[in-house]
């Protein structure tokens, strides 16, 4: 197994790649501010945000494709910021797939190789290695157009590891596929990765895509990175609420912390979890996702529970997309999701008025954003 | 296999600004040098001394200068608004109707990019000259003089026109139709609120192109002129007749202003343009409409045989004895030694000259734009070789030629030795059809995916292997474009070479001037039959390369 090198050395702390105070300016444009990122050997990295926000800058900036105006990145212990491309180590995968549709599935994977003087032996048996690894044995002949998107990709990223680079970069190389395929190719990219353990930088905007590749996800807004974490800190514990909104969905209402572990919100008080990091009279938002709203075994009055109005129900198939009314406060407005069981077991419709609880370990509370 | 890095010896991004800047001094030496010379040689006197714009007093003070300006003028204005409209209804007949045969239409409309613009002018000489058979048409006019120059002009402009028009209408989106209908428009609406400001710009774009073809165009005045002078005609009366440099120089300033006039409304239009067609437009479908379709098909008929007259009139003089007593056929016209001092050598040397100029500039100028468009060259370098390479399409080639001129006759310049070469031939005619090439490639490059060459880096392979294994087998079909486009207009060209040719390097449609202002018009006939004929081979060569080898070479752009 050619490819097991990038493992070997034995277990270091130092991290692989390394990202320091990067900045990034178009004119007066900043595209990246104060980047500092550290990723272990073998990491499934995602760069997550929405369009614009600078995740695609920062992959092309690792990759030396367009340099940064600031700051320091490198990669396996060695500074390469001011290296060309061509004098780093990564393999990359573009949304375009970037074939080159001249050449045969055979050369096109073998591009990498040609040119390092290698015998055309070696090379032949490397690329039919490479095509088993993604799943395409024996295409060796054809020409990229003949193939699918899907396939295409998968060539895109075999020749991407043809040379066992140390760093394969990914940018958003499933968008152009249909959903379907879309779902095996993100477990077949993630399974690959890990045999090989090639340190991985995927962008994308797609974050169900991100959640379930990703080792870590960095969430970007602005050029700025708002969050790194594994998916399921990111998930749970979203520190900004850009980063709650953006990873699933998020209600958030304003209020304002009070002492011994309660908020205030809709004219009354809820517990809420400590160790929020703010001081009692803080202007506050207070976020809970859809789904954890509960209906069931709910009686109104007590604890967390608030009597709502039920303002509109959007039919989605398998749940029910509830839009809530506080009843004491109308024009606060929650977001819930019903199951369809739930749906059915207390016939909810709409102009209902019923208790449903706001658990207060899914309270997420954020510092009030000032004039946003 | 090692994971090290080894760094190479030289970095691609120094052979790339290094390979642009060997193409910005090409560049700057083929074309902005005799720019420059042109235009300090206006303001200096016979000895090279610096007199402002003496030269320039001196023209517009002289009355037969300014009769040859006013004369260039309101020709070049009355073949504009000749020709226009007929392109309009033309290329309307080609886009938006279902006349059958629009190929063939378009392939007839498109004749004459393939013969010298003098051809039309032999032809009319022909048809109306003093011997013409059907002089009695002129009512006693003569065609010698700004009659047969619009009318030759007309013809020779008349495909630039259409092109143009035809692009533009192209351009339509078909739901605005559909929504005008829906409305209930009436026809005669639909047209004035929907077609006419659709294709506006490139109307007017067209306009600016007739002009300034026909007031820099030096063939047809100089064959059916008579004693009728313009801009054109007077620059080689000053230099190659009375050897007066200044004048010269200051004549092809003023050939220049409506050229780069044009060029600037024509960038300003393109801007406007884009706008139009946004990428959810819908082609535009012609609805059935006999009367409409046979209307335009009797109008295409007209002009297309027109078009076919112009050149066939004179292919079949140069094959008669002896016009208009003896109507035998004879090659007696071709065998050239009989009138031309070069034989058949003119006829070669065209031949070399344009397979050189084929050659080297389309390679020239399709790597200058891979450079230009996909290396990471310094970004003022970049845009100093695009400025470049966009020059000549403001520069008229009669303007370059005696740039040109002065360029190399400079009392010190280091390339006297140039003059009368073949070499200067072709270096000028690449530079004269620069900027259609370069825009070729450039657009076929711009449909090339952008990270070919990231993905070249990361895997560590050079931006010129890429080039040599990706990037030009996938753009052959424009590489052949282009090369197609240098050797017709090789073949053809005059104005520019016409200063430039030594003894032993006349060309083909220069010497179809000389046979013709000796009196041997039926040779000079031949010789430009022979000019046309090779252009033709070279196009239907192409179109037949392009449909056999490319579909079994190229298979990979079937799916």
């Amino acid at each position: 197994m050619p490819e097991s090198q990038s493992l070997a050395g034995g277990p270091d702390n130092a991290p692989f790649v390394s990202i320091r105070s990067l900045e990034k300016f178009y004119g007066n444009f900043k595209a990246l501010g104060d980047i500092n990122l550290d990723v272990a050997r073998g990491e499934f990295v995602s760069f997550l945000g929405p369009s614009g926000c600078g995740k695609t800058t920062l992959l092309r900036a690792i990759a030396g494709l367009d340099r940064q105006s600031s700051g320091s990145i490198s990669i396996g212990g060695r500074d390469v910021s001011q290296a060309p491309p061509s004098e780093r180590d990564f393999g990359i995968v573009f949304q375009s797939y970037a074939l080159f549709p001249n050449l045969t599935i055979a050369d096109n994977i073998g591009y990498g190789l040609v040119n390092r003087g290698r015998p055309k032996a070696e090379i032949a048996g490397r690329v039919a290695e490479l095509l088993a690894m993604v799943g395409l044995p024996g295409q060796t002949g054809k020409f990229p157009a003949q193939l699918s998107g899907g396939q295409q990709q998968r060539v895109a990223l075999a020749r991407a590891l043809a040379t066992s680079p140390g760093l394969l970069l990914l940018d958003e190389p499933l968008s152009a596929l249909d959903a379907q395929v879309r779902i095996r190719l993100r477990e077949e990219i993630r399974d690959v990765q890990k045999r090989l353990g090639v340190t991985t930088f995927m962008v994308t905007h797609d974050q169900e895509e991100a959640l379930s590749m990703a080792d870590r996800i960095v969430v970007m807004n602005h050029g700025v990175i708002e969050q790194i974490g594994t998916p399921e800190e990111i998930y749970r514990s979203p520190r900004t609420p850009f980063v709650a909104d953006f990873i699933g969905r998020i209600n958030l209402l304003p209020g304002t912390l009070r002492e011994n572990g309660r908020v205030e919100f809709a004219d009354r008080a809820f517990s809420c979890p400590p160790g929020s990091g703010l001081a009692p009279g803080a202007k506050v938002e207070v976020g809970i996702r859809p789904e954890a709203i509960r209906v069931r075994g709910v009686s109104g009055g007590e604890g967390n529970a608030v009597r709502v109005r039920i303002h509109d129900l959007e039919f989605l198939g398998a749940f029910c997309r509830a839009l809530l009314e506080i009843e004491a406060r109308p024009e606060l407005h929650l977001v819930a999701d019903f199951s369809a069981n739930l749906m059915q077991d207390l016939a909810l419709r709409e102009g209902m008025v019923i208790p449903v609880e706001l658990p207060a370990e899914a309270l997420r509370l954020f510092p009030a954003r000032t004039a946003a | 296999m090692s994971g090290g890095v080894a760094r190479p010896l030289i970095r691609e991004t120094a052979v790339a600004n290094a390979l642009v800047g060997a193409l910005i001094v090409a560049l700057v030496l083929m074309i902005g040098w005799p720019l420059w010379a042109l235009l300090s040689k206006s303001l200096e006197n016979g000895s090279g001394t610096f007199v402002g714009l003496a030269n320039f007093r001196t023209y517009f003070t002289t009355p037969s200068m300014v009769s040859a300006l006013l004369n260039s003028l309101w020709v070049a204005g009355l073949t504009t608004v000749i020709v226009v409209p007929l392109a309009f209804v033309y290329a309307y007949a080609l886009t938006r109707s279902r006349m059958p045969g629009k190929g063939l239409f378009t392939a007839l409309a498109l004749l004459p990019i393939f013969a010298p613009s003098l051809l039309s002018a032999i032809s009319l000489i022909y048809l109306f000259g003093n011997q013409g058979f059907l002089k009695g048409l002129l009512f006693g006019q003569s065609i010698y003089g700004p009659i047969g120059i619009v009318f030759a002009e007309s013809c020779y402009c008349f495909p630039h026109a259409v092109m143009i028009i035809a692009t533009g209408l192209r351009l339509a989106d078909g739901r605005l139709y559909e929504v005008a209908e829906a409305l209930g428009t009436r026809p005669s609406r639909v047209f004035f609120t929907i077609t006419l400001p659709g294709v506006r710009y490139a109307a007017i774009s067209a306009a600016f192109v007739v002009f300034t073809l026909v007031i820099t165009d030096f063939g047809i005045p100089k064959v059916i002129g008579g004693q009728f002078s313009v801009l054109a005609t007077d620059a080689y009366k000053q230099i190659v007749g009375q050897q007066n440099f200044e004048m010269g120089a200051v004549v092809g300033l003023v050939l220049l202003v409506p050229a780069i006039l044009a060029f600037f409304v024509d960038r300003h239009i393109q801007k406007r343009q884009v706008a139009l067609l946004s990428a959810r437009a819908v082609p535009y479908e012609p609805k059935p409409a006999p009367g409409r379709d046979l209307a335009l098909i009797l109008f295409c008929l007209a002009i297309a045989a027109i078009l076919v007259a112009m050149l066939g009139m004179a292919v079949w003089a140069s094959f008669i004895r002896y016009w208009p007593y003896n109507l035998a056929l004879t090659l007696a016209n071709y065998q050239f030694e009989n009138f031309e001092p070069g034989a058949w050598g003119p006829y070669v040397t065209s031949l070399k000259m344009a397979g050189l100029v084929a050659a080297l500039g389309t390679a020239l100028i399709f790597t200058g734009a891979y450079l230009v468009e996909k290396t990471k060259v310094a970004a003022p370098l970049r845009g100093i070789a695009h400025f470049l390479a966009m020059l000549p399409m403001a520069v008229p080639g009669l303007v370059l030629g005696l740039g040109y001129v002065f360029f190399i006759n400079a009392k010190d310049s280091p390339f006297g030795a140039l003059y009368g070469t073949l070499a200067v031939l072709v270096i000028n005619t690449v530079a004269h059809f620069y900027t259609v090439g370069h825009i070729t490639a450039t657009t076929a490059l711009k449909q090339i995916d952008p990270e070919f060459e990231a993905v070249s880096a990361s895997l560590k392979v050079p931006f010129w292997v890429t080039f040599r294994r990706v990037t030009v087998p996938i753009s052959m079909p424009a590489i052949l474009d282009i090369a197609v486009y240098m050797f017709v207009n090789a073949m053809t060209t005059i104005s520019a070479v016409i200063f430039l040719y030594g003894p032993a390097t006349k060309l083909a449609s220069i010497s179809v001037i000389h046979m013709d202002e000796s009196g041997a018009t039926a040779p000079a006939a031949a010789m430009a039959t022979c000019i046309v004929l090779t252009a033709i081979a070279a196009k239907l060569l192409h179109i037949t390369l392009d449909k056999l080898v490319f579909e079994r070479l190229q298979a990979w752009r079937k799916r």
